[in-house]
């Protein structure tokens, strides 16, 4: 194993967004459960569908500024406004082929898709700011970082 | 706005239930692309302020980082709720 530090190991908004998705799949037997006895089978199949296209959506939007933000703060700017367009675009393509689909309920995947995108982002925000200046960990003790 | 006028008197000569569906599909387009606008610039003005701030103080860059990742996600959350009232009302 390598010492050398990668860009990804140095990035908080990709501890923040592994974070989210940590929890997000803790939470989704319980989300596709309350689905499942709201809507059925089709719910468990709409809300898993939710679910994974904003684990997915906080990924690549992780992944736009982790990539971009060590390179040119003006490449972040042009990035982070044209990853919107392509992310809305995304799920848009994603949400395109399952529209008419008899296996997914439709009201399930919207209702999983909000409550799913602010409820783990306002728990990543209860850690945050739990941690101060330190993304979504819990500092330990070994820790460098010291509160103050 | 010529395009508008077409539509209107394209949606006038259909018969009610398929006008109601056509008036239905120009409303979601309408609320997905109007949701989208507000975020759009909310996201500009959460990035250039986190910009501005790292690049007056490099060294809490981090800090920054996290904050604005989480404002671009909060703002975003305006644009899914456009996303949904659009696939529920006429994708």
């Amino acid at each position: 194993m390598s010492d050398e530090i990668k860009p990804v190991d140095n990035a908080p908004e990709f501890a923040v967004s592994r974070d989210m998705v940590r929890r997000g799949i803790m939470v989704a037997p319980f989300l596709l459960l309350v689905s499942g006895v709201i809507w059925g089978t089709e719910g468990v199949s709409g809300s898993a569908y939710g679910l994974a296209i904003v684990l997915v959506n906080f990924i690549l939007a992780a992944g736009i500024i982790t990539i971009t933000a060590p390179r040119s703060l003006a490449l972040l700017m042009g990035a982070v406004m044209v990853g919107y367009v392509v992310r809305l675009g995304l799920m848009f393509i994603a949400v395109l082929p399952v529209r008419h689909a008899g296996w997914i309920s439709i009201p399930s995947l919207c209702a999983t898709m909000l409550v799913t995108h602010l409820g783990l982002l306002v728990w990543e925000l209860r850690h945050v700011s739990m941690s101060l200046a330190y993304p979504g960990l819990k500092p330990k003790k070994s820790s460098p970082f010291k509160l103050r | 706005m010529e395009a508008l006028v077409q539509v209107s008197r394209l949606v006038s000569e259909l018969n009610a239930a398929d006008a109601k569906a056509a008036n239905a599909a120009i409303g979601a387009g309408f609320a997905y692309g109007l949701a989208a606008i507000g975020p759009g610039v909310g996201i500009g003005f959460v990035v250039g302020k986190a910009i501005e701030a790292m690049a007056r103080q490099p060294e809490s860059a981090g800090m920054v980082r996290t904050t604005m990742f989480l404002g671009i996600a909060f703002t975003e959350a305006l644009a899914l709720i456009g996303f949904v009232v659009f696939i529920l009302l006429g994708l």
